[in-house]
């Protein structure tokens, strides 16, 4: 009997506030797991079962019924596959791109010192405001380029080196995450604008690229934390054998920070796949993603409950067994290993 | 936390100036990267971080600068084309002052006392934070004049705060309803979050089952979470109807409610948003060294101890990332407030972004991008607030 209770690590919890765990994670399950049950059943029911007030248990308040996913899955076949295929691919890579891009750039700015000086910005952001001007007054889109261009170097050479005040990584870094500041509903016409010259409007790369840049920030920031706990003693000793950079980044740093990769990748590849307004803009019928289908389904005679609970539930489950997939990266030990192996 | 120290304390040896010709070589680049040739190190240091500067840099600049030159003029279409014309800060003042300011602002009243009390506390914390910076070693003339400033703004956004919310006949408007949102909804997703990830990392049954399920709200688009907590709160069909009868309260419409439709759209939003909270959390906690935790154990400190002293330390770097990525998404909030109550009942609901957003359905584009660089400037100074008040004190002794 004594042996039941003992613990057999000090990690472990004593028995009363293991029961305390589980009712918690029990209560937060529920909450969590009760809308998802009722988009469940929502698309069982018939219309007339959803207006005639709440029933709650298929079978027996309601007979069940697989109307909503035949019209959504059969009846509409490709106007659902098309939007799932680009939602599928659009959040994939945009999602693998920005953590790519995102944690080299996070991993420089824990292990680089930065110092970009406040002069140089300055020109720089002059030199756009000439270009843009330079454009407004119609001038051809290369020339206003290049002359921006060489400006900012003649200048760049002889007065942008004098500035001696120097910014620092924080500020590097504080420059990346308030370039999501701004809202949605202001960029959206901009971009429009921009991918309409570049005639990339209604392709899945527009919406790739402006994802990306959007995930970035949120990246960097996210894995700077996670690299600032990996031991710069395993880089050290590589560097001291002769590793490269890159491959100490590759094979020593990314390893070991896996839990917050994982982790981050999860966040931006959610949210590219949930993306709404942006992607109202960028994309008419070719480059339609998921979210515009759930919106349409809000028709004149009010929102078809039915189907929207169907296109929601088909557009999660990839997303859970991506979650399920990768949960077991997560854990624990993989760092505490790597200091002591 | 041994490794960030040393960063820290390497990021302080003498400025090294790199403007990617590698040219300029100082002695602190030399000792960092030990073993490597000087170019190598120069040449990684761009080519890790300027790809995903530039991605940034040519997505954003443009769509900046173009809705700042929207903000100040009025646009108007007509058949031959759109009319641009230079308004000055017109749109910035009717928010401010004019015809929108019971919108935006909200309907201004004399203070009650509650008011005055939150008014006076607030001041006085304010002001003993800049007495206590003076009294420092290290005053600099913009530092001082910055937070007067921002001290200046933070009493009279507060003060404007209690005239809409704590006087008589007072009404939040747009600003300080995004504010409620954003601050309430981040304490109590943060809170939540924590709590779930200690208990995540418990030595349990079934942990992969409820992590798994814990992030499952985060996963549905924000559209599909508002039309499902619209369904949830159906006070004629949702599932909730019965509960509501149970308690008396058959007639209580929530949507009518100023609050009751408040409190429902924060409820969508902490359900939806807790998982972020987590999963950033959880990964924090698992990338700690548990023989720490263990050793102090069993060398008798209880668990409260262990949490106050290392859990909590070690994460407050993160925490601090988590909550400053949140805030500035929180204020964005859109799809809930339109969806759930259209930003109803009067615009008691609305958000700064769903009113930007309103005006620019209805082509209002200038006044529309106003608001967004309201938005802006309001997020921009609270953020730099955040971070130069909070995160570089908690990373400089993490």
């Amino acid at each position: 009997m004594r042996t039941l209770f003992r613990r057999r690590s000090a990690l472990d919890l004593g028995p009363v506030s293991k029961a305390i765990s589980y009712v918690l994670l029990v209560a937060w399950a529920f909450v969590v797991l009760f809308p998802l049950y009722w988009l469940a059943i929502t698309s069982l029911k018939q219309p007339i079962d959803v207006d005639s007030g709440p029933v709650y248990l298929p079978g027996v308040d309601f007979k069940p019924t697989l109307d909503a996913w035949k019209y959504i899955l059969v009846d509409l076949q490709s106007d659902t596959v098309r939007p799932y295929v680009n939602t599928v691919v659009v959040g994939l890579s945009s999602a693998l791109i920005a953590l790519i891009l995102g944690s080299s750039a996070a991993y420089a700015l824990v292990r680089f010192r930065y110092s970009p000086r406040v002069g140089v910005i300055g020109l720089f952001v002059g030199c756009i405001l000439f270009t843009i001007v330079a454009l407004a007054l119609s001038a051809a889109v290369p020339l206003a380029v290049v002359s921006a261009a060489a400006v900012f170097l003649i200048l760049y050479q002889t007065v942008g080196r004098r500035f001696k005040r120097v910014l620092g990584n924080s500020d590097v870094a504080f420059w990346l995450i308030s370039q999501r500041m701004l809202p949605p509903v202001a960029v959206v016409i901009p971009i429009y604008v921009l991918f309409q010259r570049v005639g990339l409007l209604d392709t899945r790369q527009a919406l790739i690229i402006t994802y990306v840049a959007t995930n970035l920030p949120i990246v960097v920031w996210l894995m700077r934390d996670y690299f600032s706990n990996v031991p710069i003693e395993l880089e050290e000793s590589a560097a001291v054998d002769g590793a490269s950079p890159y491959r100490i980044f590759r094979s020593i740093v990314l390893p070991v920070a896996v839990p917050g990769l994982v982790a981050t990748f999860l966040f931006v590849l959610v949210f590219a796949w949930n993306e709404y307004l942006l992607a109202l803009f960028l994309s008419s019928a070719n480059a339609q993603t998921m979210p515009l289908t759930v919106a349409a389904q809000n028709a004149t005679r009010g929102p078809q409950w039915w189907y929207m609970s169907v296109l929601i539930l088909i557009m999660i489950l990839p997303v859970i067994a991506m979650a399920v997939a990768l949960e077991r990266y997560i854990s624990r030990g993989i760092l505490v290993g790597a200091v002591k192996g | 936390m041994a490794s960030s120290d040393n960063s820290e304390t390497l990021d302080a040896r003498g400025p090294t100036p790199v403007e990617g010709s590698g040219l300029e070589v100082a002695t602190g680049e030399r000792e960092r990267v030990a073993g490597h040739t000087f170019r190598a190190a120069v040449s990684a240091k761009n080519v890790f971080l300027w790809p995903a500067l530039l991605v940034v840099l040519a997505l954003s600049i443009f769509p900046l600068i173009v809705s700042l030159y929207l903000s100040v003029s009025r646009l108007e279409f007509q058949a031959n084309g759109i009319d641009v014309r230079f308004l000055g800060f017109d749109n910035y003042a009717s928010l401010l002052f004019g015809t929108e300011q019971d919108h935006f602002i909200g309907v201004l009243k004399p203070l009650t006392p509650v008011g005055w009390i939150i008014v006076a506390v607030v001041a006085a914390i304010t002001a003993r934070a800049f007495v206590s910076y003076l009294r420092g070693v290290n005053v600099r003339l913009l530092g001082l004049l910055l937070r007067a400033i921002a001290g200046l703004l933070l009493v009279g956004l507060v003060w404007l705060f209690a005239q809409t919310l704590f006087a008589q006949g007072g009404r939040p408007g747009t600003l300080f309803v995004t504010l409620v949102y954003v601050f309430v909804g981040i304490a109590v997703q943060y809170l939540l979050g924590l709590g779930l990830a200690v208990l995540a990392t418990q030595r349990l049954r079934g942990q992969r089952f409820f992590r798994v399920v814990f992030l499952l709200p985060m996963t549905i688009t924000p559209v599909g979470v508002a039309y499902m907590f619209r369904m949830l709160t159906d006070t004629g069909k949702g599932p909730f109807v019965p509960l509501f009868d149970l308690a008396g309260l058959q007639n209580f419409a929530w949507v009518n409610d100023p609050w009751g439709a408040r409190i429902a759209v924060m409820i969508g939003d902490i359900w939806q948003w807790t998982p972020f909270m987590f999963i950033v959390l959880l990964a924090a906690l698992e990338g700690q060294d548990q023989e720490i935790t263990e050793a102090a154990l069993v060398d008798g400190a209880n668990r409260r101890q262990v949490f106050r002293h290392i859990t909590l330390p070690a994460l407050l770097p993160v925490t601090t990332t988590v909550i400053l990525i949140r805030m500035i998404e929180a204020f964005k909030i859109i799809d809930l407030p339109n969806i759930l109550t259209n930003g109803g009942p009067g615009t008691a609901t609305e958000s700064l972004t769903l009113e930007a957003f309103f005006d620019w359905r209805t082509l209002n584009l200038g006044r529309s991008a106003a608001l967004a660089y309201m938005l802006l400037i309001v997020v921009t100074l609270i953020a730099t607030a955040y971070v130069n008040l909070v995160r570089r004190r908690v990373t400089a002794t993490a």
